[in-house]
Protein backbone atom coordinates (compact mmCIF):
# COMPACT_ATOMS: atom_id res chain seq x y z
CA UNK A 1 0.00 0.00 0.00
CA UNK A 2 1.22 3.47 -0.85
CA UNK A 3 1.43 5.55 2.30
CA UNK A 4 2.89 8.68 0.70
CA UNK A 5 2.64 9.71 -2.90
CA UNK A 6 3.88 12.79 -4.72
CA UNK A 7 2.87 13.79 -8.22
CA UNK A 8 4.66 16.54 -10.10
CA UNK A 9 5.73 18.11 -6.81
CA UNK A 10 7.27 21.48 -7.59
CA UNK A 11 8.74 24.32 -5.57
CA UNK A 12 10.14 27.44 -7.16
CA UNK A 13 11.93 30.15 -5.21
CA UNK A 14 11.64 33.01 -7.68
CA UNK A 15 13.46 31.74 -10.74
CA UNK A 16 15.12 28.85 -8.93
CA UNK A 17 13.45 25.46 -9.25
CA UNK A 18 14.38 23.94 -5.90
CA UNK A 19 12.17 20.94 -6.54
CA UNK A 20 10.93 20.36 -10.07
CA UNK A 21 8.12 17.97 -11.04
CA UNK A 22 9.20 15.19 -8.75
CA UNK A 23 7.11 12.00 -8.58
CA UNK A 24 7.63 9.61 -5.71
CA UNK A 25 5.94 6.84 -3.76
CA UNK A 26 6.64 5.44 -0.35
CA UNK A 27 5.07 2.13 0.55
CA UNK A 28 3.84 1.11 3.97
CA UNK A 29 6.63 -0.37 6.08
CA UNK A 30 9.46 0.65 3.74
CA UNK A 31 12.67 2.47 4.52
CA UNK A 32 13.36 4.87 1.66
CA UNK A 33 16.51 6.95 1.35
CA UNK A 34 16.71 10.35 -0.30
CA UNK A 35 20.18 11.30 -1.50
CA UNK A 36 21.79 13.87 -3.72
CA UNK A 37 24.46 16.58 -3.74
CA UNK A 38 24.12 19.69 -1.57
CA UNK A 39 21.44 21.99 -2.89
CA UNK A 40 19.65 19.16 -4.71
CA UNK A 41 16.37 20.04 -3.00
CA UNK A 42 16.17 17.18 -0.50
CA UNK A 43 15.31 19.27 2.54
CA UNK A 44 12.97 21.41 0.44
CA UNK A 45 11.09 18.26 -0.53
CA UNK A 46 10.81 17.33 3.16
CA UNK A 47 9.54 20.83 3.92
CA UNK A 48 6.89 20.47 1.24
CA UNK A 49 5.72 17.12 2.62
CA UNK A 50 5.62 18.31 6.25
CA UNK A 51 3.91 21.58 5.33
CA UNK A 52 6.71 23.97 6.32
CA UNK A 53 6.63 25.37 2.80
CA UNK A 54 3.71 25.70 0.41
CA UNK A 55 4.14 23.90 -2.90
CA UNK A 56 4.25 25.82 -6.16
CA UNK A 57 2.68 22.93 -8.02
CA UNK A 58 1.82 19.26 -7.84
CA UNK A 59 0.09 17.20 -5.25
CA UNK A 60 1.12 15.17 -2.23
CA UNK A 61 -1.20 12.53 -0.81
CA UNK A 62 -0.83 10.68 2.46
CA UNK A 63 -2.83 7.47 2.94
CA UNK A 64 -4.82 8.38 -0.14
CA UNK A 65 -5.76 11.86 1.09
CA UNK A 66 -4.39 15.10 -0.22
CA UNK A 67 -2.16 16.89 2.30
CA UNK A 68 -0.86 19.72 0.12
CA UNK A 69 -2.04 23.02 1.57
CA UNK A 70 -2.42 21.70 5.11
CA UNK A 71 -0.60 23.36 8.01
CA UNK A 72 2.35 21.54 9.63
CA UNK A 73 0.38 20.82 12.82
CA UNK A 74 -2.44 19.26 10.81
CA UNK A 75 -0.04 17.08 8.83
CA UNK A 76 1.62 16.02 12.07
CA UNK A 77 -1.70 15.00 13.57
CA UNK A 78 -2.44 12.88 10.50
CA UNK A 79 0.65 10.83 11.28
CA UNK A 80 3.67 12.37 9.55
CA UNK A 81 6.57 13.32 11.83
CA UNK A 82 9.98 14.71 10.99
CA UNK A 83 13.32 15.69 12.43
CA UNK A 84 15.37 18.67 11.35
CA UNK A 85 18.80 18.86 9.75
CA UNK A 86 20.09 21.04 12.58
CA UNK A 87 18.29 19.73 15.64
CA UNK A 88 15.48 22.13 16.51
CA UNK A 89 14.88 21.22 20.10
CA UNK A 90 13.13 23.24 22.76
CA UNK A 91 16.54 24.07 24.22
CA UNK A 92 15.41 25.76 27.42
CA UNK A 93 13.11 22.88 28.33
CA UNK A 94 14.10 19.59 29.88
CA UNK A 95 14.58 16.44 27.82
CA UNK A 96 11.39 15.06 29.35
CA UNK A 97 9.36 18.18 28.58
CA UNK A 98 10.51 18.02 24.95
CA UNK A 99 9.06 14.53 24.59
CA UNK A 100 6.01 15.35 26.71
CA UNK A 101 4.97 18.28 24.52
CA UNK A 102 5.04 16.04 21.47
CA UNK A 103 3.02 13.33 23.25
CA UNK A 104 0.43 15.86 24.34
CA UNK A 105 -0.11 17.61 21.04
CA UNK A 106 1.03 15.20 18.35
CA UNK A 107 -2.13 13.15 17.94
CA UNK A 108 -5.65 13.90 16.79
CA UNK A 109 -7.30 12.45 19.86
CA UNK A 110 -6.83 14.28 23.13
CA UNK A 111 -4.55 12.48 25.55
CA UNK A 112 -4.53 12.94 29.33
CA UNK A 113 -1.43 14.41 30.95
CA UNK A 114 -0.57 11.24 32.97
CA UNK A 115 -0.88 9.11 29.81
CA UNK A 116 1.31 11.53 27.88
CA UNK A 117 3.87 11.48 30.70
CA UNK A 118 3.93 7.70 30.64
CA UNK A 119 4.38 7.68 26.88
CA UNK A 120 7.13 10.29 26.95
CA UNK A 121 8.98 8.33 29.63
CA UNK A 122 8.71 5.12 27.60
CA UNK A 123 10.05 6.82 24.48
CA UNK A 124 12.99 8.29 26.38
CA UNK A 125 13.65 4.76 27.59
CA UNK A 126 13.47 3.55 23.97
CA UNK A 127 16.07 6.05 22.74
CA UNK A 128 18.13 5.54 25.91
CA UNK A 129 17.81 9.05 27.27
CA UNK A 130 16.08 8.17 30.55
CA UNK A 131 19.11 8.98 32.64
CA UNK A 132 19.26 12.57 31.41
CA UNK A 133 15.53 13.30 31.39
CA UNK A 134 15.78 16.27 33.74
CA UNK A 135 18.67 17.89 31.86
CA UNK A 136 18.01 20.90 29.67
CA UNK A 137 17.96 19.97 26.00
CA UNK A 138 20.65 22.56 25.20
CA UNK A 139 23.12 20.83 27.53
CA UNK A 140 23.00 17.54 25.64
CA UNK A 141 25.88 16.37 23.44
CA UNK A 142 25.08 16.25 19.72
CA UNK A 143 24.33 12.52 19.52
CA UNK A 144 21.84 12.78 22.36
CA UNK A 145 20.21 15.81 20.77
CA UNK A 146 19.61 13.77 17.66
CA UNK A 147 18.15 10.98 19.78
CA UNK A 148 15.87 13.43 21.50
CA UNK A 149 14.64 14.73 18.15
CA UNK A 150 13.85 11.16 17.19
CA UNK A 151 12.05 10.56 20.49
CA UNK A 152 10.09 13.76 20.08
CA UNK A 153 9.05 12.81 16.55
CA UNK A 154 8.08 9.31 17.74
CA UNK A 155 6.01 10.81 20.54
CA UNK A 156 3.58 12.21 17.97
CA UNK A 157 2.79 8.55 17.08
CA UNK A 158 3.61 8.78 13.39
CA UNK A 159 3.04 6.15 10.72
CA UNK A 160 5.57 7.91 8.53
CA UNK A 161 8.76 9.32 9.99
CA UNK A 162 11.09 11.58 8.02
CA UNK A 163 14.71 11.90 9.13
CA UNK A 164 16.66 14.86 7.79
CA UNK A 165 20.33 13.87 8.14
CA UNK A 166 19.90 12.31 11.52
CA UNK A 167 23.47 10.97 11.38
CA UNK A 168 25.26 14.19 10.44
CA UNK A 169 27.95 15.07 12.95
CA UNK A 170 28.02 11.65 14.58
CA UNK A 171 31.12 9.50 15.00
CA UNK A 172 31.29 5.93 13.61
CA UNK A 173 30.14 4.32 16.87
CA UNK A 174 27.23 6.71 17.12
CA UNK A 175 26.33 6.08 13.48
CA UNK A 176 26.21 2.34 14.17
CA UNK A 177 23.90 3.04 17.13
CA UNK A 178 21.72 5.29 15.02
CA UNK A 179 21.37 2.57 12.38
CA UNK A 180 20.34 0.17 15.10
CA UNK A 181 17.76 2.67 16.32
CA UNK A 182 16.32 3.03 12.81
CA UNK A 183 15.99 -0.74 12.56
CA UNK A 184 14.19 -0.77 15.91
CA UNK A 185 11.81 1.96 14.76
CA UNK A 186 11.12 0.03 11.59
CA UNK A 187 10.21 -3.00 13.70
CA UNK A 188 7.47 -0.89 15.28
CA UNK A 189 5.86 -0.79 11.85
CA UNK A 190 6.74 2.83 11.13
CA UNK A 191 7.55 3.76 7.55
CA UNK A 192 10.78 5.73 7.19
CA UNK A 193 11.83 8.31 4.63
CA UNK A 194 15.36 9.56 5.27
CA UNK A 195 17.81 12.08 3.87
CA UNK A 196 21.32 10.95 4.57
CA UNK A 197 24.85 11.58 3.40
CA UNK A 198 26.38 8.66 5.27
CA UNK A 199 26.46 6.17 2.40
CA UNK A 200 27.21 3.14 4.52
CA UNK A 201 24.05 3.77 6.51
CA UNK A 202 21.88 4.49 3.49
CA UNK A 203 23.03 1.39 1.66
CA UNK A 204 22.50 -0.80 4.69
CA UNK A 205 19.13 0.26 6.04
CA UNK A 206 17.21 1.37 2.95
CA UNK A 207 14.99 -0.81 0.80
CA UNK A 208 14.90 1.78 -1.90
CA UNK A 209 16.74 5.00 -2.68
CA UNK A 210 15.62 8.12 -4.54
CA UNK A 211 18.29 10.42 -5.98
CA UNK A 212 17.68 14.13 -6.49
CA UNK A 213 19.88 16.46 -8.51
CA UNK A 214 19.14 20.14 -9.21
CA UNK A 215 15.61 19.62 -7.97
CA UNK A 216 14.77 16.71 -10.26
CA UNK A 217 14.63 13.01 -9.62
CA UNK A 218 17.45 11.42 -11.62
CA UNK A 219 17.33 7.87 -10.33
CA UNK A 220 15.41 5.50 -8.13
CA UNK A 221 16.04 1.91 -7.17
CA UNK A 222 17.45 -0.60 -4.71
CA UNK A 223 20.75 0.26 -3.01
CA UNK A 224 22.48 -2.16 -5.38
CA UNK A 225 21.07 -0.47 -8.46
CA UNK A 226 21.87 3.00 -7.18
CA UNK A 227 25.47 2.09 -6.27
CA UNK A 228 26.13 0.92 -9.82
CA UNK A 229 24.09 3.52 -11.70
CA UNK A 230 26.20 5.53 -14.12
CA UNK A 231 24.26 8.78 -13.66
CA UNK A 232 24.34 8.60 -9.88
CA UNK A 233 28.06 7.91 -9.84
CA UNK A 234 28.66 10.86 -12.13
CA UNK A 235 26.66 13.47 -10.21
CA UNK A 236 26.97 12.28 -6.66
CA UNK A 237 28.86 9.21 -5.60
CA UNK A 238 31.98 9.69 -7.67
CA UNK A 239 34.26 6.92 -8.94
CA UNK B 1 15.90 22.65 37.49
CA UNK B 2 13.77 20.59 39.85
CA UNK B 3 15.49 22.11 42.79
CA UNK B 4 14.68 25.60 41.53
CA UNK B 5 11.03 24.70 41.41
CA UNK B 6 11.09 23.31 44.93
CA UNK B 7 12.86 26.41 46.20
CA UNK B 8 10.21 28.72 44.83
CA UNK B 9 7.46 26.63 46.28
CA UNK B 10 9.05 26.85 49.67
CA UNK B 11 9.48 30.56 49.19
CA UNK B 12 5.73 30.94 48.70
CA UNK B 13 3.70 28.18 50.25
CA UNK B 14 -0.03 28.36 49.87
CA UNK B 15 -0.50 29.57 53.45
CA UNK B 16 1.68 32.62 52.94
CA UNK B 17 -0.21 33.64 49.82
CA UNK B 18 -3.47 33.25 51.69
CA UNK B 19 -2.22 35.42 54.56
CA UNK B 20 -1.03 38.12 52.19
CA UNK B 21 -4.43 38.13 50.51
CA UNK B 22 -6.28 38.44 53.82
CA UNK B 23 -3.97 41.29 54.76
CA UNK B 24 -4.65 43.04 51.44
CA UNK B 25 -8.40 42.46 51.75
CA UNK B 26 -8.68 43.93 55.24
CA UNK B 27 -6.23 46.76 54.64
CA UNK B 28 -8.75 49.57 53.94
CA UNK B 29 -10.21 49.00 57.44
CA UNK B 30 -7.17 50.20 59.30
CA UNK B 31 -4.92 52.27 57.04
CA UNK B 32 -5.14 55.81 55.67
CA UNK B 33 -6.91 56.43 52.36
CA UNK B 34 -3.59 57.54 50.85
CA UNK B 35 -2.15 54.07 51.29
CA UNK B 36 -5.24 52.47 49.76
CA UNK B 37 -4.97 54.71 46.72
CA UNK B 38 -1.25 54.02 46.42
CA UNK B 39 -1.93 50.29 46.64
CA UNK B 40 -4.58 50.58 43.95
CA UNK B 41 -2.01 52.05 41.57
CA UNK B 42 0.53 49.39 42.53
CA UNK B 43 -2.07 46.66 41.94
CA UNK B 44 -2.85 48.18 38.57
CA UNK B 45 0.78 47.90 37.49
CA UNK B 46 1.04 44.39 38.91
CA UNK B 47 -2.04 43.23 37.00
CA UNK B 48 -0.85 44.70 33.72
CA UNK B 49 2.63 43.26 34.17
CA UNK B 50 1.36 39.80 35.08
CA UNK B 51 -1.08 39.81 32.12
CA UNK B 52 1.74 40.93 29.86
CA UNK B 53 3.88 38.06 31.15
CA UNK B 54 1.13 35.49 30.52
CA UNK B 55 1.68 36.00 26.81
CA UNK B 56 5.09 37.56 26.34
CA UNK B 57 6.91 35.58 29.05
CA UNK B 58 6.81 32.08 27.57
CA UNK B 59 6.43 33.00 23.88
CA UNK B 60 9.10 35.73 23.92
CA UNK B 61 6.95 37.86 21.63
CA UNK B 62 7.47 41.30 23.13
CA UNK B 63 4.10 43.03 22.94
CA UNK B 64 3.86 46.81 23.19
CA UNK B 65 0.09 46.84 22.85
CA UNK B 66 -0.66 46.87 26.58
CA UNK B 67 -1.67 50.54 26.48
CA UNK B 68 -4.12 49.83 23.66
CA UNK B 69 -5.90 47.11 25.62
CA UNK B 70 -5.87 49.16 28.81
CA UNK B 71 -7.17 52.17 26.88
CA UNK B 72 -10.07 50.19 25.42
CA UNK B 73 -11.11 49.43 29.00
CA UNK B 74 -10.76 53.08 29.97
CA UNK B 75 -12.89 54.24 27.07
CA UNK B 76 -15.53 51.59 27.65
CA UNK B 77 -15.83 52.87 31.18
CA UNK B 78 -16.26 56.44 29.96
CA UNK B 79 -18.87 55.49 27.37
CA UNK B 80 -20.93 52.95 29.31
CA UNK B 81 -20.32 54.12 32.88
CA UNK B 82 -23.40 56.29 33.11
CA UNK B 83 -25.81 53.74 31.66
CA UNK B 84 -24.71 50.46 33.23
CA UNK B 85 -23.73 49.18 36.69
CA UNK B 86 -20.00 48.89 37.43
CA UNK B 87 -19.61 45.10 37.05
CA UNK B 88 -21.21 45.21 33.59
CA UNK B 89 -18.91 48.05 32.57
CA UNK B 90 -15.82 46.16 33.71
CA UNK B 91 -16.84 42.94 31.97
CA UNK B 92 -17.63 44.92 28.81
CA UNK B 93 -14.22 46.63 28.92
CA UNK B 94 -12.50 43.26 29.30
CA UNK B 95 -14.47 41.72 26.45
CA UNK B 96 -13.80 44.60 24.06
CA UNK B 97 -10.08 44.29 24.78
CA UNK B 98 -10.33 40.54 24.36
CA UNK B 99 -12.00 40.93 20.95
CA UNK B 100 -9.53 43.59 19.83
CA UNK B 101 -6.66 41.29 20.80
CA UNK B 102 -8.21 38.38 18.90
CA UNK B 103 -8.38 40.50 15.76
CA UNK B 104 -4.86 41.87 16.19
CA UNK B 105 -3.61 38.38 17.00
CA UNK B 106 -5.03 36.81 13.87
CA UNK B 107 -3.58 39.62 11.79
CA UNK B 108 -0.15 40.03 13.29
CA UNK B 109 1.01 36.96 15.13
CA UNK B 110 2.62 35.80 11.93
CA UNK B 111 5.07 38.62 12.47
CA UNK B 112 8.06 37.91 14.63
CA UNK B 113 10.79 39.74 16.48
CA UNK B 114 11.20 43.42 15.77
CA UNK B 115 8.28 43.54 13.33
CA UNK B 116 5.89 42.26 15.96
CA UNK B 117 7.17 44.77 18.54
CA UNK B 118 6.77 47.71 16.19
CA UNK B 119 3.36 46.60 14.99
CA UNK B 120 1.98 46.18 18.50
CA UNK B 121 3.36 49.56 19.45
CA UNK B 122 1.67 51.18 16.48
CA UNK B 123 -1.67 49.67 17.54
CA UNK B 124 -1.68 51.94 20.59
CA UNK B 125 -0.85 54.95 18.45
CA UNK B 126 -3.50 54.01 15.92
CA UNK B 127 -6.18 53.68 18.60
CA UNK B 128 -5.22 57.00 20.14
CA UNK B 129 -5.22 58.94 16.89
CA UNK B 130 -8.36 57.26 15.63
CA UNK B 131 -10.27 58.18 18.80
CA UNK B 132 -8.87 61.68 18.77
CA UNK B 133 -10.10 62.10 15.21
CA UNK B 134 -13.45 60.48 16.03
CA UNK B 135 -14.03 62.62 19.08
CA UNK B 136 -13.14 65.91 17.42
CA UNK B 137 -14.90 65.37 14.09
CA UNK B 138 -17.80 63.07 14.99
CA UNK B 139 -18.83 63.83 18.55
CA UNK B 140 -17.28 67.25 18.94
CA UNK B 141 -15.76 66.44 22.31
CA UNK B 142 -12.17 65.94 23.30
CA UNK B 143 -12.44 64.56 26.79
CA UNK B 144 -15.08 62.71 28.76
CA UNK B 145 -16.15 62.59 32.37
CA UNK B 146 -16.20 59.21 34.00
CA UNK B 147 -18.65 58.20 36.73
CA UNK B 148 -16.78 58.39 40.00
CA UNK B 149 -16.56 55.32 42.20
CA UNK B 150 -15.50 55.30 45.84
CA UNK B 151 -11.76 54.62 46.19
CA UNK B 152 -12.26 51.57 48.46
CA UNK B 153 -14.54 50.03 45.83
CA UNK B 154 -11.90 50.68 43.18
CA UNK B 155 -9.35 49.04 45.46
CA UNK B 156 -11.49 45.95 46.00
CA UNK B 157 -12.28 45.57 42.33
CA UNK B 158 -8.57 45.85 41.58
CA UNK B 159 -7.87 43.23 44.23
CA UNK B 160 -10.38 40.83 42.67
CA UNK B 161 -8.84 41.31 39.21
CA UNK B 162 -5.40 40.79 40.79
CA UNK B 163 -6.46 37.44 42.29
CA UNK B 164 -8.05 36.37 39.01
CA UNK B 165 -5.03 37.28 36.91
CA UNK B 166 -2.70 35.42 39.28
CA UNK B 167 -4.97 32.40 39.13
CA UNK B 168 -5.13 32.55 35.34
CA UNK B 169 -1.36 32.95 35.05
CA UNK B 170 -0.78 30.04 37.42
CA UNK B 171 -3.25 27.74 35.66
CA UNK B 172 -1.89 28.54 32.20
CA UNK B 173 1.67 28.06 33.38
CA UNK B 174 1.01 24.61 34.77
CA UNK B 175 -1.24 23.32 32.04
CA UNK B 176 -0.61 21.71 28.66
CA UNK B 177 -1.41 25.12 27.23
CA UNK B 178 1.57 26.56 29.11
CA UNK B 179 3.82 23.85 27.73
CA UNK B 180 2.63 24.69 24.22
CA UNK B 181 3.43 28.37 24.82
CA UNK B 182 6.92 27.55 26.03
CA UNK B 183 7.51 25.27 23.06
CA UNK B 184 6.50 28.11 20.75
CA UNK B 185 8.88 30.47 22.55
CA UNK B 186 11.73 27.96 22.33
CA UNK B 187 11.35 26.84 18.72
CA UNK B 188 8.19 27.80 16.92
CA UNK B 189 8.78 25.77 13.77
CA UNK B 190 9.44 22.59 15.72
CA UNK B 191 6.38 23.31 17.85
CA UNK B 192 4.12 23.33 14.81
CA UNK B 193 5.69 20.06 13.65
CA UNK B 194 4.73 18.26 16.83
CA UNK B 195 1.12 19.21 16.33
CA UNK B 196 0.82 22.54 18.12
CA UNK B 197 -1.48 25.01 16.37
CA UNK B 198 0.81 27.93 17.10
CA UNK B 199 -1.40 30.64 15.63
CA UNK B 200 -4.41 29.55 17.68
CA UNK B 201 -2.47 29.13 20.93
CA UNK B 202 -0.77 32.51 20.53
CA UNK B 203 -3.95 34.36 19.60
CA UNK B 204 -5.98 32.97 22.50
CA UNK B 205 -3.25 33.72 25.01
CA UNK B 206 -2.78 37.21 23.64
CA UNK B 207 -6.53 37.79 24.06
CA UNK B 208 -6.57 36.41 27.61
CA UNK B 209 -3.77 38.77 28.53
CA UNK B 210 -5.70 41.67 26.94
CA UNK B 211 -8.85 40.68 28.87
CA UNK B 212 -7.27 41.54 32.22
CA UNK B 213 -5.71 44.74 30.89
CA UNK B 214 -9.13 45.86 29.68
CA UNK B 215 -10.69 45.13 33.06
CA UNK B 216 -7.98 47.15 34.79
CA UNK B 217 -8.47 50.07 32.43
CA UNK B 218 -12.23 50.04 33.01
CA UNK B 219 -11.91 50.32 36.78
CA UNK B 220 -8.93 52.68 36.73
CA UNK B 221 -10.87 55.18 34.60
CA UNK B 222 -13.36 55.70 37.43
CA UNK B 223 -10.48 56.82 39.61
CA UNK B 224 -9.26 59.34 37.06
CA UNK B 225 -12.67 61.04 36.69
CA UNK B 226 -11.71 62.72 33.41
CA UNK B 227 -10.18 61.01 30.40
CA UNK B 228 -9.29 61.82 26.82
CA UNK B 229 -7.58 59.70 24.14
CA UNK B 230 -4.14 60.89 25.26
CA UNK B 231 -4.73 59.80 28.84
CA UNK B 232 -6.45 56.55 27.90
CA UNK B 233 -3.83 55.42 25.39
CA UNK B 234 -0.64 56.55 27.09
CA UNK B 235 2.25 54.75 25.34
CA UNK B 236 4.21 54.74 28.59
CA UNK B 237 1.83 52.05 29.81
CA UNK B 238 3.04 49.82 27.00
CA UNK B 239 6.64 50.06 28.15
CA UNK B 240 6.04 49.83 31.88
CA UNK B 241 5.01 46.15 31.99
CA UNK B 242 8.06 45.20 29.92
CA UNK B 243 10.41 47.08 32.25
CA UNK B 244 8.64 45.82 35.36
CA UNK B 245 8.72 42.22 34.19
CA UNK B 246 12.44 42.46 33.38
CA UNK B 247 13.01 44.13 36.74
CA UNK B 248 11.30 41.28 38.58
CA UNK B 249 12.36 38.43 36.32
CA UNK B 250 10.00 36.57 34.03
CA UNK B 251 11.22 33.09 34.94
CA UNK B 252 8.84 32.74 37.86
CA UNK B 253 5.23 33.78 38.38
CA UNK B 254 6.18 35.98 41.31
CA UNK B 255 8.90 37.79 39.39
CA UNK B 256 6.56 40.18 37.58
CA UNK B 257 4.46 40.61 40.73
CA UNK B 258 7.51 41.72 42.73
CA UNK B 259 8.95 43.69 39.86
CA UNK B 260 5.79 45.69 39.32
CA UNK B 261 5.12 46.23 43.03
CA UNK B 262 8.63 47.44 43.85
CA UNK B 263 8.88 49.43 40.64
CA UNK B 264 5.55 51.19 41.17
CA UNK B 265 6.36 51.93 44.80
CA UNK B 266 9.78 53.22 43.83
CA UNK B 267 8.21 55.49 41.25
CA UNK B 268 5.84 56.91 43.87
CA UNK B 269 8.60 57.48 46.43
CA UNK B 270 10.99 59.01 43.92
CA UNK B 271 8.39 61.36 42.42
CA UNK B 272 7.36 62.65 45.84
CA UNK B 273 10.80 62.80 47.45
CA UNK B 274 12.92 63.81 44.47
CA UNK B 275 10.59 65.40 41.95
CA UNK B 276 13.47 66.88 39.94
CA UNK B 277 15.83 63.92 39.90
CA UNK B 278 13.24 61.17 39.78
CA UNK B 279 13.71 60.21 36.14
CA UNK B 280 17.49 60.22 36.54
CA UNK B 281 17.39 58.00 39.64
CA UNK B 282 14.79 55.74 38.08
CA UNK B 283 16.84 55.25 34.94
CA UNK B 284 20.01 54.52 36.90
CA UNK B 285 18.31 51.87 39.01
CA UNK B 286 16.89 50.23 35.91
CA UNK B 287 20.28 50.12 34.18
CA UNK B 288 21.91 48.57 37.24
CA UNK B 289 19.21 45.90 37.43
CA UNK B 290 19.43 44.99 33.76
CA UNK B 291 23.24 44.91 33.81
CA UNK B 292 23.74 42.95 37.00
CA UNK B 293 20.56 40.94 37.45
CA UNK B 294 19.73 39.38 34.10
CA UNK B 295 17.09 37.20 35.73
CA UNK B 296 15.59 40.00 37.76
CA UNK B 297 15.12 40.21 41.48
CA UNK B 298 13.60 36.76 41.76
CA UNK B 299 16.64 35.41 39.96
CA UNK B 300 18.83 37.12 42.56
CA UNK B 301 16.95 35.51 45.44
CA UNK B 302 17.24 32.13 43.78
CA UNK B 303 20.95 32.53 43.14
CA UNK B 304 21.56 33.40 46.77
CA UNK B 305 19.60 30.34 47.89
CA UNK B 306 21.27 28.08 45.39
CA UNK B 307 24.69 29.23 46.48
CA UNK B 308 23.72 28.20 49.97
CA UNK B 309 22.68 24.73 48.86
CA UNK B 310 25.29 23.65 46.38
CA UNK B 311 27.20 24.97 43.44
CA UNK B 312 25.24 23.74 40.50
CA UNK B 313 25.35 23.69 36.76
CA UNK B 314 25.73 27.30 35.67
CA UNK B 315 22.59 27.27 33.56
CA UNK B 316 19.63 29.32 34.72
Amino acid sequence: MRILEGKNVTKHFGGLAAVHQVDFNIHQGEVVGLIGPNGAGKTTLFNLISGSLPTTGGEITYKGKRITGLKPHQICKRGVARTFQSAKLFSGMTVFENALAASLFGTKRVISVPDAEKEAAELLEFVELSTVREMLAKDLPIADRKRLEVARALATKPDLLMFDEVMAGLNPTEIAQAMELITEIRKKGITIFMIEHVMKAIMNVCDRIIVLHHGSKIAEGTPGEIATSRTVIEVYLGE
Amino acid sequence: MDRVRVTTQRLFPFGTIFLILILLATLPLYVQPYLVILLTTILMYVIITVSWTIFSGPTRYISLASAAFFGVGVYTSALLGKAFPLPVVIVAGSLFSFILALCIGLLTLRLRGMYFIIFTFSITELMRHFLLWWETTMTGTVGRWVVIVDHTVVYYVMLVIFVLVLLAAHLIRHSRFGLALRSIGEQEEAATHIGINATLVKTITFAISAFFMGATGAIMATKWKYIDPKIAFDPLLSFMPVLMAIFGGTGQLFGPVFGAAVFAYLEEVLTTKFPYYYMLLFGSILIVVILFLPHGMVGLVQNLRKRGVKRQNANP
